[in-house]
């Protein structure tokens, strides 16, 4: 497709866990590897935003930080508008990047508490020599407005604001160097529900304004469903399962997408009885054989223990499970 | 009312500082009655978690109660001394904290952590202690716990974990637990199996739970009552189905509003304006009163006490609505 801004391939991350050297040869013992993101493929639209959802240590942050390339991918490619990201560097690599920007979960720990915020704003600036002498604060000025802020809060530091409006000069950083993409890794899960609804509809806004394209990675389905046009759901690394937002959550296709969904409380109060949820999330350094969600699956079959599931296509995405292959092919 | 369990009246909390005292809780009151889910919903620096650490005794000093009662059974425990204190603590009420590893001490074993508080309360031998662990962890849902009791804390995962922190809590057989943010360390999937295990272990055996939450969602599926905090004092509180889908304090309201659903379309969210104020800066009257959009002259001068909104027992603190005289009420229903 042609107007896919990021396009993914078989994106493998693994980390190397092994005990130091000395100590593997006196207990004669394997290099370990932890593998946080197994042959993941998407895109994202040129516009749209695409939400990664999962538990702790299904590879959302992983994911986050090799698409920016904080991490670099063990194997595998990511492309962003035509141009790859693996192996290329200098110039090139540094146009790019400018194009792409992310917003962290943590406000209190992305923000140098020791710069003004007029400082934290402006430095993708001067680091891209985007503008220059009074055009920055000027600029910088812009951007606390667009956010929602005021230009006088340049002079300040981080820890004369809140939480959500440190997490509003994060998002003036991330603009500030005109990019068309924007990685958000839980923007949200630090804040309070009122103040998380300020930085949603900020966020949607801007998006609207600047037609902007996020990748948006939350724990939270409602805030996903809120949020994304497209939905990945993860877990121990692996994409189960590709969607349209509305289709997701009305007609979720694998069993895991199932059980999350049921595991969310029901604010209606519409009597919806939950399924218990079986299990927990099993420790990636060992993930069990196949399919990795075989232990907790209600429709797990042997051979869910042996292969590892492909892809089949679903009305507006895919998911990988063996129980929807035997559907497909007896309808 | 003489037979709640917990009455906290007019409970009022200050931290004194060098810059002057700062009120933390001020002026809350409610009830919870026997074998009752109370929910306690408030954003961060609300009061929740302190209104809990107060009444357990457990509030950091410079914190100190300012004023009001606590009673347990219509006996006041919040102004008993360390001994007497301790012995209510874990005995007659219990306590979940919010995460799981640092509640639970990393050098002792399970069964050391188990047994030890099964017999400061009650005077049994070790053998019949270590037999009622086992029980324990099993009605918890730890699976092999005749096995697993001897393991330490980090042999367990973040989920496992909590499940041990319910036996802990439920050992002494407490009349009340108090569950400060249990399952907010925790993914969903496993958060609704601990939601569900707190409710049914509680219900069986007739304790109340005071459960303290940021998330509407868990009290919406758990609690029979929620009181929602707001700059340290209740903004509303009443039956969970009332207060939540027909929501009358403007905070109450804005709050709902802004949390996302799985149903609903791509609106905007409701948002309120601003930030909660800070400890010393609760503005004159109304503490809600400059993120209100319906404040008018009174919310800035006066402060609103709770009133009477219905015979459920469902009180505001706003002025935009009267008290209504349920006994007149009755009267001429009756």
């Amino acid at each position: 497709m042609a107007d896919a801004l990021l396009k993914i391939e078989n994106l493998t991350r693994y980390f190397d866990i092994s005990k130091p050297f000395l100590n593997r040869m006196l207990e004669r013992d394997e290099k370990q590897f932890l593998t946080a993101v197994a042959d993941v493929s998407f895109e994202i639209k040129r516009g749209e935003t695409f939400a990664l959802v999962g538990e702790s240590g299904s590879g959302k942050s992983t994911i986050a930080k090799l698409v920016v390339g904080l991490l670099a991918a063990s194997e595998g490619n990511i492309e962003f508008d035509g141009h790859k990201m693996t192996g290329t560097s200098g110039t090139e690599m540094r146009d790019l990047r400018r194009r792409f920007q992310m917003i962290f979960q943590d406000p209190f720990a992305s923000l140098n508490p020791r710069w003004r915020v007029g400082d934290i704003i402006a430095e993708p600036i001067h680091t891209f020599g985007l503008l220059k002498g009074a055009d920055v604060t000027n600029r910088v000025g812009e951007l606390l407005d667009t956010v929602g802020l005021s230009a006088k809060d340049a002079e300040k530091f981080p820890h004369e604001f809140s939480g959500g409006q440190r997490q509003r000069i994060a998002i003036a950083r991330a603009l500030s160097s005109k990019p068309e993409f924007i990685v958000c890794d839980e923007p949200t899960s630090a804040l309070d529900v009122s103040v998380q609804a300020q930085i949603l509809n900020l966020m949607k806004d801007l998006q609207d304004e600047m037609g902007l394209t996020y990748l948006f990675i939350s724990h939270d389905l409602s805030v996903v469903r809120h949020m994304a046009n497209r939905i990945g759901v993860l877990y121990l690394g692996r994409l189960v399962e590709v969607a349209d937002g509305k289709t997701l959550f009305s007609a979720p296709q694998h069993p895991y997408t199932q059980m999350l969904l049921d595991a969310v409380p029901d604010l209606a109060l519409s009597g919806r009885r939950r399924k218990p949820v079986d299990g927990e999330i099993p420790n990636p350094i060992n993930p069990p054989s196949g399919c990795a969600f075989h232990p907790r699956c209600p429709l797990a079959m042997d051979r869910c223990k042996v292969d590892a599931p492909h892809q089949v296509a679903t009305e507006t995405g895919y998911a990988a499970c063996f129980a929807l292959e035997a559907e497909a092919k007896a309808s | 009312m003489t037979d709640a369990l917990l009455s906290v009246r007019n409970l009022r909390v200050e931290f004194p500082t060098r810059r002057g005292v700062l009120t933390a809780i001020d002026d809350v009151s409610f009830d919870i009655m026997p074998g009752e889910v109370l929910g306690v919903v408030g954003e961060s620096g609300a009061g929740k978690s302190l209104t809990g650490a107060a009444i357990i005794g457990l509030l950091e000093p410079p914190g100190r109660i300012a004023g009001g009662e606590i009673l347990l059974k219509g006996e006041r425990i919040d102004n008993l001394g360390v001994e007497p204190m301790r012995r209510i603590r874990g005995k007659r009420i219990g306590m979940v904290f919010q995460d799981p590893l640092t509640s639970l001490n990393p050098l002792y074993t399970v069964a050391q952590q188990l047994i030890e508080t099964i017999r400061t309360h009650a005077d049994i031998s070790e053998g019949e202690a270590r037999k009622k662990a086992i029980a324990l962890l099993d009605r918890v849902g730890i699976p092999a716990a005749a096995r697993r009791i001897d393991d330490y804390p980090h042999h367990f995962s973040g989920g496992m974990r909590q499940r041990v922190v319910i036996a802990l809590a439920l050992c002494a057989e407490p009349e009340l637990v108090i569950a400060d943010e249990p399952t907010t360390a925790l993914d969903v999937s496993v958060q609704s199996q601990i939601i569900d295990l707190i409710k049914e272990i509680c219900a069986e055996r007739g304790a109340a739970v005071m459960l303290i939450t940021h998330d509407m969602g868990v009290i919406a599926e758990t609690a029979d009552r929620v009181a929602v905090l707001y700059a340290g004092r209740i903004a509303e509180i009443g039956p969970v189905r009332q207060v939540i889908t027909a929501p009358e304090h403007p905070y109450t309201a804005g709050l709902m509003g802004s949390i996302p659903t799985l149903t609903q379309t791509d609106a905007r969210l409701v948002q309120i304006p601003g930030a909660m104020p800070r400890l010393n800066a609760i503005p004159q009257g109304c503490a809600f009163n400059p993120r209100c959009e319906k404040a008018f002259d009174r919310c800035f001068k006066e402060r609103p006490t709770p009133v009477v909104r219905n015979a459920d027992g469902r009180k505001v603190a706003c002025w935009l609505y009267d008290a209504i005289d349920t006994a007149a009420k009755e009267q001429a229903n009756g």
